[in-house]
């Protein structure tokens, strides 16, 4: 089979069989490229892992995005990620198409309600995960509490501000003082 | 123009989503409401469809609102925005700057973005549940059935990881969510 099919086919595969978003796909890309396909080691899917949780966007695209590159330059880089697009956008897509009819039924728009009650939670959880995994240190609980507050208050009072703008003042915070901090240590250096 | 008020609309959650698809729901809730695309009610009832749904929830929502707001031409180029800056910077890391990710700078400025995404997500997520129970600010008003949903979707969360000693599948928690809603919200 030609290698951009084979790409596009095996990541189409994967794309239409995780549920669960990211991380059950990375198990699913390591399971199929790492061990079955030998398309890119390990060690290459581990750095991957890393760069991807350090750029936007899902972690899947950015696995298969590497992975077709690897593999087949730039056109395999776009046939692995539409490859793994393209299953979802046609289920989604349809979805879409039905979803108002399906909310005029009474019981289902009960449920979805029931739904709406899970989601939140959801993201609440979601939320609880992250601060367990993050690094226990002053600064970045202190920004985590701070945009916590904001973003709140953002909501109960519909504040024009967006979070991007949120992200980006904690960034030009935090690259402040590690300027700062970096520059003390180095007149300290200086001095001994 | 409506299309390429969603391709800049997902092109900005593509560049900011960092902290996976739950770091995306803030953005994505932000350029909605901020073009008035679709109301909160229907965005949430999207975001449990695209969690039970195979693939990336971010690339699900963009798919959705896209094709709510403009058919199969919004759907293509939200999805295609929401995906092009991700596309775009592991092809730069791979390709040329493989330190750029070591450069210290560059870990300060990531070191401030993450907390931060954190706090956005606990906020939306203490926003969602205690709006789905009271109401928001200027249309308080307890909300009885949802105060017993969410009771019975968060105990049968923390009961299962109690009892079974691992996570409920999200998948597994909208569906008990929603036989419990057509119930609870029935009667």
């Amino acid at each position: 089979m030609h290698i951009l099919l084979d790409l596009f086919l095996t990541f189409a595969k994967i794309g239409l069989f995780t549920f669960g978003g990211g991380y059950a796909m990375i198990a699913m890309i390591e399971n199929t490229c790492v061990e079955r396909k030998k398309w890119i080691s390990h060690d290459e899917m581990m750095n991957v892992t890393v760069i991807a949780e350090s750029t936007p966007g899902p972690i899947a695209i950015n696995c298969a995005t590497f992975t077709g590159y690897k593999k087949a330059g730039f056109p395999g880089a776009v046939a692995a990620t539409l490859g793994i697009i393209v299953p979802s956008f046609v289920i989604v897509y349809l979805i879409s198409m039905f979803l108002d009819h399906f909310l005029e039924v009474a019981i289902i728009a009960n449920a979805f309600k029931g739904i709406k009650i899970a989601v939140g939670i959801l993201i609440l959880d979601a939320a609880i995960t992250m601060i367990k995994k993050m690094p226990k240190k002053k600064l970045p609980r202190t920004i985590m509490v701070c945009s916590c507050i904001v973003m709140l208050c953002i909501n109960l009072f519909t504040w024009n501000f967006s979070s991007i703008s949120l992200m980006l003042i904690a960034a030009v915070v935090s690259l402040t003082i590690f300027v700062l901090s970096g520059a003390r240590s180095e007149e300290d250096g200086a001095k001994k | 123009m409506i299309y390429l008020d969603l391709f800049l609309g997902f092109l900005k959650v593509g560049c900011f989503a960092f902290g996976g698809a739950y770091g995306a729901i803030p953005l994505i809730r932000d350029v909605v409401a901020s073009y008035g695309w679709l109301g909160e009610e229907m965005l949430t009832y999207m975001i449990a469809v695209s969690e039970s749904t195979p693939g990336p929830i971010m690339v699900n929502l963009a798919t959705y609102v896209g094709s709510s707001q403009a058919g199969f031409l919004g759907a293509v180029i939200a999805t295609l925005a929401v995906v092009l800056p991700s596309f775009l910077i592991i092809l730069l890391v791979t390709a040329l700057l493989k330190t750029a990710s070591k450069n210290p700078y560059v870990q300060a400025i990531l070191r401030g973005m993450k907390p931060c995404v954190i706090g956005i997500v606990l906020a939306t997520g203490i926003y969602m549940v205690l709006g789905n129970c009271f109401g928001t600010l200027c249309a308080a008003a307890v909300n009885l059935q949802s105060i017993i949903m969410t009771v019975i979707s968060a105990g049968s969360m923390l009961g299962y990881k109690h009892f079974a000693k691992k996570k409920l599948s999200p998948i597994l928690l909208i569906v008990i969510s929603a036989m419990a809603g057509a119930v609870v919200y029935g009667i």
